[in-house]
């Protein structure tokens, strides 16, 4: 650890700890579904495996996962996956202070980036606070989350014909609860809608992953920029 | 799904990542790029949703697995837990199969 004990205790309060606990209990749950319906869907049991160590962004796993499973190329996959990581971008600058200035707590630190780390960080006051909180989410989050996907590959392994328990229902589910909150905002809203009708008209047409791309065209519909700082970052709900 | 695919999505997420904590205080990120790329975020998501709750293949998906997610966004909406989001919306697609609506 970064911090000894002590002052580890005396940093963090009791309900800081409690919420984090809560959001790696939640992020656990979505890891599980990630590993039993990519695997019940087909995939073998290493790739959602991999994807969550070596990725570890929920929504670009689901998204990527979710155009291989559709039939699509892994070139779209990786595309898809990627603009949608591309808001990481922004919150690497925002915690770049937080994350140290070794070259190697840059390096360890940057992977534990993620909406919830930085959401969680920001909140805190003073720099000290903020460094204890952003190691102790983010490295719990990461064991939470990967511990969580095996064990989803173990119970999706044992469960076949997944349509008739209706699980190809589950992974659009999983997607529409993580990004409901981000659709509070009005041209946020309209943009997505547009990009939904966008992708569905064009699936019979395209090879599969394209459509979820032209989605983008929807962006247009976004308007002008909100004001309020949960505006800007509806992403913070979304992973 | 490859592992080169696997292994270019990582990279590419990682340097994502890596490039505040090395750039830090040299470039600063415009607030309307940082708009772009979240409201980007919700737009694949959404389109994701869409496609997969209306399609296989190149066709309709049937009315049992749109229903279901239907079931569970209105559960998610009133903020039900999301297990429970996520069990309502296989139930209900595994019940109307088993009624036979595909």
């Amino acid at each position: 650890m970064l911090v000894d004990m002590r002052s580890f205790w005396r940093t963090l309060d009791r309900g800081s700890l409690r919420d984090i606990a809560l959001v790696c209990l939640a992020d656990a749950i979505v890891g599980a579904s990630f590993g039993a319906i990519t695997v019940s869907g087909g995939l073998r049991p290493w790739v959602p495996i991999t994807m969550s160590v070596l990725v570890f962004a929920g929504g670009a796993q689901f998204a990527a996962a979710g155009v291989v499973l559709a039939g699509g190329s892994p070139a779209a996959a990786v595309l898809a996956g990627l603009i949608l990581n591309a808001r990481l971008l922004p919150y690497g600058f925002t915690v770049a202070d937080t994350v140290g200035a070794r070259w190697w707590t840059r390096l360890l630190g940057a992977q534990l980036i993620t909406d919830e780390s930085v959401a969680f960080t920001m909140r805190q006051h003073g720099p000290g606070r903020r460094r204890v909180t952003f190691w102790t989410c983010g490295l719990a989050l990461f064991g939470c989350w990967n511990v969580a996907v095996v064990l989803g590959v173990l119970a999706g392994a044992v469960l076949r014909n997944t349509g008739s328990f209706g699980l190809d229902a589950a992974f659009p589910t999983v997607l529409l609860a993580l990004v409901l909150p981000s659709l509070t905002h009005r041209g946020t809203r309209h943009a997505a809608l547009a990009g939904a009708i966008i992708a569905v008209a064009a699936t019979p047409f395209l090879p599969a992953g394209v459509p979820v791309l032209l989605a983008l065209g929807g962006l247009v519909l976004a308007g002008r920029p909100a004001a309020t700082v949960a505006d800007t970052n509806p992403a913070l709900e979304v992973r | 799904m490859p592992l080169l695919a696997i292994a270019a999505l990582a990279a590419g997420t990682y340097a994502f990542r890596l490039a505040g904590p090395v750039f830090r205080n040299r470039v600063r990120i415009p607030d309307r790029l940082q708009r772009l790329l979240s409201v980007a975020t919700a737009v694949l998501l959404t389109a994701l949703v869409a496609t997969a709750a209306l399609t296989q293949g190149h066709g309709f998906a049937g009315w049992a697995r749109p229903a279901g997610v239907l079931v569970g966004g209105v559960l998610a909406l009133r903020r039900a837990p999301f297990p429970v989001v996520i069990v309502a919306a296989a139930a209900t697609t595994a019940g109307l199969r088993l009624a036979g609506i595909p």
